[in-house]
Parts: C-alpha cells; structure tokens; sequence
C-alpha cells in the first residue's frame, strides 16, 4: 500500500505530527506566524474526542494546558515570541511541577512585537532561560516540514518520558514553506506514553523518587488524589523548605536531562569527515548552510556542516571534539549572536569563530556564508 | 533538470501564494521532482507587494528561497520593481500589459498579456487571475507539464469551480504561448 502523502506547510505538519503522537488536548490563542496549528487542530481534535480551547490570552492558555496535562492527556500549545514572553511563568509552574506538555514556538523577530510576519532565530535562549530559576531544559529544531511532523512526535514522547515540558522552535521560515510530506504509519515512529502509577492511591506520591528521578504521574480525575504546587516541594507534593529536600529536588530535575544527554541530543553531521571548517547551523539556516557547504567543496575547500537537532541541551561534547578538529566554526543564525555564544563556550578557545547575523527580515543566504567560509584563516 | 526557481509576484489578495502551491504540488505530488514553495508577505491581509517562490529540483531541495530566478510573474509595477533584480539573463518575465508598464531592464524574455482582464472579461472572474498565470507560468517554463499542472489545479479548488478554474488554466496556457511567439 503506497503511504499517504501530502504537500503541507511546517505548521500544518506539526499538528498532524501531534495527532500521530497521540496528542488530545490544544490550548492556544492565536498569533502570526503559528496560527495553521491551531486551525488544524480546532478541526481535527474534535474529531479523535480530542478538546480544542481558544483561551482569552497567552498566560490563561498555557494554565490550561499545565490542567489538560494534569489529567492526563497529552498537551500542546502554539506560539510565537511575544506569546513565549507570557507563558513564561506557567512554563516555569510545568518545570518544578513536572508536568509533560509540548510548547510549539514559531520564530518571528523580536523583541516584542517586533516583525510579526519575518523570520528569526531569536528565541533559542528565552526557551532556555526565559523563565527564572534553575531548571532542565528540551528543545528541538526542525529544518524541513517532514521533519516537523517527526520532531512533534519526538517532543511527546521527551516530555512524557521525562515528565517535563519541552519546546519545539521551528523558524518562521519552516513553518510556512510548502514541502511534500509522508504521513507516517502507525508503529513507524515510536510513540511514549507517561508512566502510570503502579501503587494504589493510597499509597500515591507524584514526586516519590523510589520509582526513579521520573516518578509515575497519575492522572487527575482517575482516583489518584494529590497536590501539585509552584512551590518547592516534599515527594507528596506539599511545599517544604527543608534544605535536604530542595537541594536533591532541584538537582534530580536537572539530572532527568543532564543523566540522559546522548539519548536526548540528537545531531546530523554533513561532510566533517576531512572538514578544516565547520558551519553550525539549525533550522532553515541550515539549508542554506547545506547549499554553502555543497558549493565550496567544489571550489576545493574544505567544509562541513553540524547542524543542531537538539539545541537544548546544547552538544557540548560534540562541538568540543569538533574544536580540535577545525581551524574555525561558521554561526549563522538569525539572531545577533546566541548559538555562536554556546559555541564559544563549548570551543574554550581552541578554534576561531565567525557569526553571521542577520536579523532584519531576510533568510541568511548561501553567499554570505561561502563568503564568510573564505574568511576563515 | 538542475534547480529551477520561480517568483509569482503582485499585491496581497490576488492569489499569488496559492498559485505557488498548486505549481509546487503539481511538481512534487504529481510529476515526481523535488519542490519547496515559501512566501513572504507584509501585515496586510489585502495590497502590498507579496510573492511566492517555488524552487523545481531532481534532488532534494535545500535552500527555499529563490537565488537566481529562472521565471518570474510580476502582477503589479510594485512588484515587478521590487522583485525583478534577481531574474536571470537567461529567465523569462511574465508580467500584466495593462498593469505593468515599465519593463526592468535586462537580458531576460519578456512576454506580457493582459492576465487579469483575461480572468474577468474572458473567463468571467476577476478572482481566477491567478490561475490564468498559472496556466501562462507552465506554458512558458514546462517545469510540469500540462496535464500534470491541471491535475493539481482541480484537486485545490472546490468542486463548483472545477470548470471556471479549467477554463483560466486554458485561457492563460494558451494567450502565453501565443505572446511568446
């Protein structure tokens, strides 16, 4: 039987790339330029007895989600920056409450309102740090619309094995172009779902790390009767300020990343072998990086690209290794300098550093980065 | 065939971006190649200068936005100066004769009919303009072919204007290929 195909935009793909996973609960409120998710979904999830709700803003719409996630439902909302800054808080309330959820954050300039329709890069450091406090972080950059759909159900399934939230930060340009995608087969990705309490409610603790640093998390609504709260917490979900408690909570919440990073970080490696420069790249900056890549080597020089899939947490040790490989790493991005500061860090010196920034509404472009490759001495 | 980029180019609201995808599927989904379609578009739901790119390769497509363009469609003076600089030598301009009245200055074919009033007078509404350049893009490129185009036409539109959208598909196809003579 030949596979059901399709010719989508990025958005319309991570809605159906959350179907696939399993997902039944949306809470949004609209913004350019990630509103297809929502249309698709406020169509489509009625129709798998999934619940669609248009909240009255960004703050109350990620509330929701943390309650549908709650009561047990896989959870997911759309945004973009100026909707990201609001949800800030909640996103936190998600972390040191553990609750699974996916945010879908579409990449327009900023700050503020800033360019609603252009393309940026300039989120990947609000979704790591945009809401205060120590605290893991998952996030995941898709550069092709087939590769949206895959990463939704990726992100459902990190989130519901880790029991965290996690972001999916595609650029405004992957989630409107239009390419040819195959929808994928049940069974052909594999789909997690949380693990469900094997105690009785009786004995039920939602953070009761006798299970592991990922206790099971019942779902409310299903007998299992316990407190969820922003505060620092005892294992029965009561706030507590006893120091042995907090410090060995915040530390097993970093730990369910930190303890798991070559599983979580994935990464695609494209001509490094015998690479002296390498382009780091993610999102739809990396194809052009790929056309760069591809057009240099014919000019004789020697050029591959990294390009991130999982931009948190960032591949330290891979960049490390390629730092003492390389003359020098090539950034584009479209921000003024973030992953090139991760870079940096991960390099410690060992190999130059050229940035390619460009944030004013324009995709960076092949030549600037064959350009910039010439450039590495 | 090697990349080849096209632009459809005019103001918000005359159905340049879906043209763009009905060429990018008729590609894709029903000739087989490789096909990104993007766009770019200001706040405005209706005017400003907008565009749809489509980029046609044997293998996948890496870079989505257009770097040389192979075809461009200009609908409006606006869009023809704002987009044109980038066309090939060796490119082709469609662009509206009623609508367009100074032509950018380079090496590439310029072949002009009057599109829009084509869609209302001759096909009977204004609103399938952009099918009528469809139709004239295909003739003039051949990135897909004929049938292949139409195909893609009829599964996009609903089913009460199969024979409105078939008949701008036609009539563009046709005036084309006869301003390129």
């Amino acid at each position: 039987m030949s596979k059901k195909v399709g010719f989508l935009q990025g958005n319309e793909a991570a809605a159906h790339g959350a179907l696939y996973a399993g997902c039944k609960f949306f809470a949004g409120y609209p913004i350019t330029p990630s509103t297809e998710v929502s249309e698709v979904l406020s169509i489509e999830l009625p129709k798998v007895g999934g619940k669609f709700i248009q909240m009255e803003d960004e703050i109350g719409a990620m509330a929701a989600l943390l309650g549908g996630a709650l009561a047990g439902q896989k959870a997911l909302t759309s945004t973009s920056g100026p909707g990201l800054s609001l949800k800030q808080e909640l996103i936190g309330y998600g972390c040191i409450a553990e609750i699974p959820c996916v945010v879908y954050n579409v990449m327009r300039g900023g700050p503020s309102t800033g360019m609603p329709t252009g393309p940026s890069q300039s989120d990947v450091m609000c979704a790591k740090w945009g809401t205060h406090g120590d605290h893991a972080t998952i996030a995941l950059m898709p550069a092709s619309v087939q590769e949206t759909y895959d990463m939704i159900v990726r992100a459902f399934n990190l989130a519901e094995k880790y029991r965290m939230p996690v972001h999916v930060l595609p650029d405004e340009i992957v989630a409107h172009m239009r390419e040819r995608i195959e929808f994928r087969e049940p069974g052909e990705l594999e789909v997690i779902d949380r693990t469900a309490p094997s105690v009785p409610p009786s004995e039920y603790k939602p953070y009761d790390t006798k299970f592991g640093d990922v206790p099971p998390l019942a779902a409310f609504g299903s007998g299992y009767k316990f407190h969820v709260t922003g505060l620092n917490k005892l294992p029965d979900g009561f706030p507590t300020t006893k120091a042995e408690y907090v410090q060995a909570e915040e530390e097993r919440q970093i730990r369910k990343v930190t303890a798991n990073i070559d599983e979580i970080v994935e990464f695609e490696e494209f001509k490094l072998e015998d690479a002296e420069i390498c382009v780091v790249a993610y999102g739809s900056t990396s194809r052009s990086a790929r056309y760069a890549v591809n057009e240099a080597r014919e000019q004789g020089i020697k050029v591959g690209m990294f390009r991130i899939k999982t931009f948190w947490p960032f591949p330290d040790k891979q960049i490390k290794a390629l730092a003492e490989k390389v003359k020098g790493f090539i950034v584009p991005e479209m921000n003024l300098g973030m992953c090139s500061l991760e870079v940096e860090r991960c390099a410690q010196g060992k190999a130059q550093i050229l940035g390619i920034n460009r944030v004013d509404g324009e995709p960076i472009n092949p030549e600037q980065i064959i350009e910039k490759i010439k450039e590495v001495k | 065939m090697a990349r080849y980029e096209l632009r459809f180019s005019g103001a918000g609201g005359q159905g340049l971006i879906t043209a763009g995808i009905i060429l990018a599927e008729a590609a894709s989904i029903h000739e087989g190649k490789q096909a990104v379609q993007s766009q770019s578009y200001g706040p405005e739901a209706r005017g400003g200068a907008s565009k749809s790119e489509v980029i046609i390769d044997d293998v996948p497509v890496d870079y989505p936005k257009a770097t040389k363009v192979d075809a461009l469609l200009a609908l409006t003076q606006e869009a023809c100066d704002k987009y044109s600089a980038d066309l090939k030598d060796s490119g082709i301009l469609l662009y509206d004769t009623d609508l367009v009245t100074k032509l950018p200055e380079g090496g590439f074919k310029k072949v002009g009919f009057n599109i829009i009033n084509t869609a209302k007078n001759e096909v009977g509404r204004e609103i399938v303009a952009n099918i009528v350049a469809l139709g004239a893009m295909i003739a003039l490129t051949g990135v897909v072919s004929r049938e292949n185009g139409l195909k893609a036409v009829l599964s996009r539109v609903p089913e009460a204007f199969l024979e409105l959208n078939e008949k701008a598909y036609a009539a563009g196809f046709e005036k084309a290929t006869a301003a390129a003579k």
